[in-house]
Formats: C-alpha cells, structure tokens, sequence
C-alpha cells in the first residue's frame, strides 16, 4: 500500500545505522545542499511552491507560499519545530534519531532559500535521546563544513543551535514556540500583528517548519517538483507520516500518500483491531481533532479535503483507535484533561472552560453526572468555540481552547445515549470507571463548585434547573 | 562570585554564546541549575536571572510555566507514567497504579530517602509503544503492570547511577513504536534531560 517512500526510505534500507552521516552520504544525502547552494532564492522558493509541499505539522498550510511571505529585513531566523506533543503524535521522534541527517540537509535547503544564517531545533524536553542524536548529527555537519562558515565553500554561513524545551504542548504553537526561545514563557502571540514570517524571533522575520516537512526538501530537489508532485493524491502531494495507535494490532507510523480509505488504514495497514473487537470511534489527525465513527465515515478518503468536508481535519496524522470496549466519557474526559493541563493560561474561555468541562466529564464519568450535564458541558464549550463549528469560531489568541471541544461535539453527535447511560445508572456501564490521575486539584463533590455551576446555567437561560439548582 | 562550579560555568558561558540574545538561554541554564542542585532551588533561580540579566521573578515566572523544571526537591529517579489517551487505552492507569503502589509514592510525590518521584504525566510521544514509562526522561515502551513494579524494585536495588533507555527497554520493555536501531551507551544522571550540552549525559561503566 506503499507505492513510494520517500522520507523513510532509508531508515528501513539500513535499520542499523541510517542515523550515521556515512550512510547517509552513501545514499545521495546532501547532495542537494550542495547544489541548492548555487540557486537563488526564486529558484527554490518556485520549486517548493510548485511541488505543492504543505506544512506537516498540522495546519497543513503550502510550504513555499510560507517562504514567500518571509519579510525582507534580516537577520532573519529559521526554527524547527521539533515540539511534537499531540496526543497521539510520535512520527517527528523517528524521523529525529533514525533520519537526522535529513532534516539537516532539509535546515540548509531552507537557510539558503531564505538567506538564513542561524537556525534553531526546538526539540521537546521530553525527548533528550531525540536531541542527542540531533546533536550528533549536526557535530558531524559542522566537522564537514557543511554547516558553520562558508558552507560547502561557499559564503554562506549557517549557525545551528538545538534547544530543549521545558515540557509545554503549546510551544507546538508557533507564536508560543517562539516566545519560549526568546526565554520567555511559552504564551502564544496575537496574529495580527505577530505574524512569524513578519515579526517572529527578536521580531525579526521568521520561518517556523516542522521536521517531516523539511526532511521532504532534499527529495523534492532530488525528484524535483513535478516527479515529487506526482506522488500524490490531487492536491495532497508528496507522502505523509500516519501515527497510528490505540487499539489495533499494528501501531506504528507509515508513510502513505492520501487516497485510501479509513478502512484500509486501519484494517489493512495497521493489521485491523485487537483481538477482532468492533471499531467504536477513532480520532483522525490528533487529539485536536472531532472523531470518526465507522457508521459514517469509513469509506471515506483519506484526503485534506475529504477530512475537512466531513468537519474533521488530518492534524498531525495521529489515528487514535478505540474498539468497543472503550467508553467514550473517559476517552473525552482524558483529551479535556490534556487542554485543561496545557492550557497556557492567557484566556479566559480556554483556562475556565476547559478546566470546568474536565470536571463535568469526570463527574459523569465517575457516576456522579446529572440529566443536565451534558447541555452544561456543550454550553461551556459554546463559550470557547461559539456554536461548535469546524473548523472553529475563535474566542482565544491560538486554537488550543477551541481543540478541547473536539470530543465534546463527538459525545453530543455519536454517543449521547452513551453519556446518558453514565447518569441514568450512577456509574460507567462500561465498567471502566475513571480511577485515573487527575490534574485538577478540585473536588468535583465541593457543594460551592456545584452553587457556581447552577449560577452560570441561570445566567444562561432557558435550560431546564439541574439537580443541584439552589433552593 | 557565582554560586556554580568551574565547569558549570564554563558551560553556561558556551550556552549564551549560541544565541543571539543572553535572555534566550533561560531554559537551558535552568537545566544546568537543576543539574547543580538536583532540582531548581530559589538560588538556582537567581543566579540563573544574574547570567542572563532579568530579575529573578521573572526567570520564576518561566521556570513555573514548564513542567520538567521541578522546584520541589525531586527523587534521584523521576519515574513518569503517561496517562494520555493512547497509553490510556492501552493500561496506563494501571502501569502508574502499579509503580504508585510498588513504590509506596503517590504520583507528584517523592519517598523519603529521596530515591523515587512519581508523575503522571500526558503524552510523552510513544503513542505506538503505549503504554510508556519515562525513567529521567529516558523512554521505555509496553510496559506491563508486572514490568512496572519489577522497574520500581530494580531502581531501589540496583540503583544504576546512568538510566539508559535500551537496557531499561530490555529489562521492562515491550512494543516500541518504531524500531529503535542501535543501542547506545549514553543516558541520564539526574531527574532532568540527558543532554550534552548541558553536561548532563552519562555513559555506562564498563562500555
């Protein structure tokens, strides 16, 4: 089912040893930098562009028209956003210790095309391996002179600095990512006005890419735009990295390029579900993303398109499986808990709401829901996602609040009577009960949490009074 | 006169040194400072604000908004269960229920020898390996129950003095979400990522 690999191609020729610098020149690598050093700016600006490469962090966005919005004055920066912490997401950390080498070439493709002559690896702390073995292949560039002063011998400098970051999903976020490398805390910036290609690090002009799309450059040279265009389905050119986990019997990441179905991800790449159990629902492109159900939707193309026509997205090609044995409040509850955890703090409806919609979940799940609590829960999303479409409403500076409602608007479209179950019988009919950590320190069972609850649903109006309706 | 060894010094010195701006190596230095003392104390914090020239309230401001700079006396071991949603699926609950009731530590807590924290942590990006465990931060994939009391039982006898991430996968290991390659020799020497340059990288005696 893979006609064509393209960034993982090496890795699996040489299992043992495709992170060496040796192996990697053996197998064409940096020949592209080498010659990407004689092109100008236009030249490799018009062959990202036409080779329809999109950004494969999540936003999916071309990156050579990204390139192009990068603002005249310089020093401008480059940084790599090896911050990968969606849940569900492990496709950067494959392609940091088993490919480094070419996401370095990709860093110098980039720094030329875009007269850079510092960029940075913002890595996750929660990586260190990762790191070392970036570390160690940047060492090795530097020995070659392919990075440092006159590159491949030409005046091109180009400086690379790796840095860790401190355990913080949303420096993910670009603006955030930058703020953090800056030394500060890892707030998201408002765009307008700070765009990074325009006002980035230092506020000077700034490229943010993630690691598999500029891992894809040197091929893009190599191929060039047209032959790596052609691996494609329509406009989704070039391959992209599926991480697929949960409960099926093949987890791992695979490089595919768009086209197939659902179906044949998970039943035929990924070797179908565990112990031959029913599918009940799975999460197309990340925690961020609203859920599939097979009813609907799997037949349906894996394409950009297809995704977000049926209101989802591809995300960061996280497949998270669940079978039947899986309840779904505790499955929402979980992803609420991570956004209300991340949460940087800056806004109101994303630190409030997500916390609150933690706590209503929990509550539900742990048999303590109310008839109510449902509307409650869709009315607290409402106020971070005004009328729960997608892709969302914005209420907040980036689009963490926003993603927290995902698996709300799953509960209230596929599994209401799932959710009303929990309230009707006390408990998880599932048997699953959360006896999970939590992250909130709040006593869901306070009576002053419950007084605060029935304040907001009076103010909101014409919702029936729940149980804990004051006297 | 700084607070630091020579040695974390010159480091400190050669981390500025890679940014354009002394403000940027806050976090790397915040490292080094838990590197001194074990974990980041309120004199780490100032003299981390002295190298870089901001306040100390304002270094306290970035060190609180990040996870992995612990300002509480922390465990030579900082063992992390991810409870996310692909390990939850897959036992994470139980694998951080086993290590909780094993240890005798409650997550976000450490023993009183100082020997073992505990942390439930989201996703550490092992989603395909899930459920994972982090020993300082170095990974081990599908662990079970068992494999995770039997971790906590060898931390506390063995007590290695570098965690390295193939022998722990070996020994308690499982599914991996990819396959690793070659194994190396390197891993951490404290509750804080192992990474060269902030000297905190350990090779195995006897490799």
């Amino acid at each position: 089912m893979s006609a064509a690999l393209i960034v993982t191609r090496r890795m699996i020729d040489h299992p043992a040893d495709s992170h060496r610098i040796d192996v990697y020149e053996d197998t064409g690598g940096y020949v592209q930098a080498r010659r990407a050093v004689g092109m100008t700016r236009d030249e490799l600006v018009d062959t990202v562009k036409a080779s329809g490469l999109l950004g494969r962090g999540g936003a999916a966005f071309s990156a050579g028209l990204k390139w192009s919005f990068l603002a005249p004055a310089r020093p401008a920066y480059l940084v790599i956003n090896a911050d990968e912490s969606e849940p569900g997401t492990f496709k950067d950390r494959q392609l940091l210790e088993r490919d480094p080498h070419q996401m370095v070439e990709g860093i110098i493709i980039t720094a030329i095309a875009n007269e850079v002559h510092h960029a940075f690896i913002y890595i996750r702390g929660e990586y260190p391996k990762s790191a070392r073995r970036v570390q160690a292949a940047v060492d090795e560039a530097y020995a070659c002179g392919y990075l440092g002063s006159g590159i491949f011998g030409s005046d091109h400098d180009l400086e690379v600095t790796i840095h860790l970051g401190g355990g913080a999903y949303i420096c993910g976020e670009e603006t955030a990512l930058i703020n953090s490398l800056e030394g500060k805390r890892g707030e998201p910036r408002l765009k307008p006005p700070y765009f990074p290609a325009a006002k980035g690090l230092y506020m000077l002009p700034t490229i943010v890419n993630n690691v598999e799309t500029v891992s894809n450059l040197p091929h893009i040279l190599d191929m060039g735009a047209e032959e790596y265009g052609k691996v494609a389905h329509e406009t989704d050119t070039g391959t992209f990295l599926f991480s697929v986990s949960g409960h099926v019997n093949g987890p791992g990441n695979y490089e595919l390029a768009h086209g197939i179905t659902w179906r044949e991800l998970i039943y035929e790449v990924a070797g179908g579900i565990r112990d031959d159990r029913k599918l009940k629902a799975w999460i197309p492109g990340g925690a961020s993303a609203p859920w599939f159900v097979p009813a609907q939707h799997l037949d349906l193309e894996i394409t950009k398109e297809a995704t977000e026509g049926a209101g989802s997205m591809l995300g960061s090609g996280a497949v998270i499986v669940m079978d039947e044995t899986t309840c779904t409040v505790r499955a929402a509850e979980r992803l609420v808990r991570f956004f209300a955890h991340e949460s940087c703090g800056q806004c109101t409806p994303c630190r409030e709401g997500t916390t609150w919609m933690e706590m209503i979940l929990r509550r539900i799940e742990e048999g303590q829901g109310r008839e109510v609590d449902l509307d409650l829960l869709l009315d607290v999303s409402d106020g971070i996602s005004i009328g729960l479409a997608w892709p969302p409403k914005m209420t907040t500076i980036c689009p963490l609040g926003p993603s927290a409602v995902s698996p709300v608007i799953a509960l209230r479209d596929y599994f209401r009577d799932e959710v009303m179950e929990h309230v009707r019988l006390g408990r998880c009919p599932l048997g699953t009960a959360a006896r999970g950590a939590s992250n909130s320190e709040t006593d869901i069972d306070r009576p002053e949490v419950l007084a605060v609850e029935t304040r907001r649903e009076r103010g909101s109006g014409g919702r029936p009074p729940g149980e804990g309706s004051p006297a | 006169m700084s607070i630091w060894s020579e040695e974390t010094q010159v480091r400190a010195k050669e981390i500025i040194s890679r940014y354009p701006e002394k403000r940027s190596a806050v976090m790397p230095l915040l490292y080094l400072a838990m590197a001194e003392d074990g974990y980041l104390t309120d004199e780490g914090m100032e003299e981390v604000a002295l190298w870089v020239g901001i306040t100390p309230a304002q270094v306290r401001s970035v060190a609180s908004f990040y996870t992995m700079y612990k300002r509480e006396k922390t465990g030579r071991y900082l063992v992390s269960c991810c409870t996310s949603i692909s390990c939850m699926l897959l036992g994470g609950d139980d694998i951080l229920h086993a290590v909780e009731d094993e240890s005798g530590v409650p997550h976000g807590e450490t023993d009183d020898e100082g020997l073992l924290s505990v942390e439930h942590v989201e996703c550490i990006g092992a989603c395909g390996g899930a459920p994972a465990v982090q020993v300082n931060y170095e990974l081990i994939e599908g662990v079970t129950s068992e494999k995770a009391r039997d971790l906590v039982n060898w931390l506390r006898s063995a007590r290695p003095e570098v965690v390295n991430t193939d022998e722990m996968q070996e020994l308690f290991g499982g599914v991996r979400s990819f396959d690793w390659a070659v194994s190396e020799v390197d891993g951490a020497i404290g509750p804080y990522p192992a990474f060269q340059p902030l000297g905190t990288v350990g090779t195995e005696v006897g490799e």
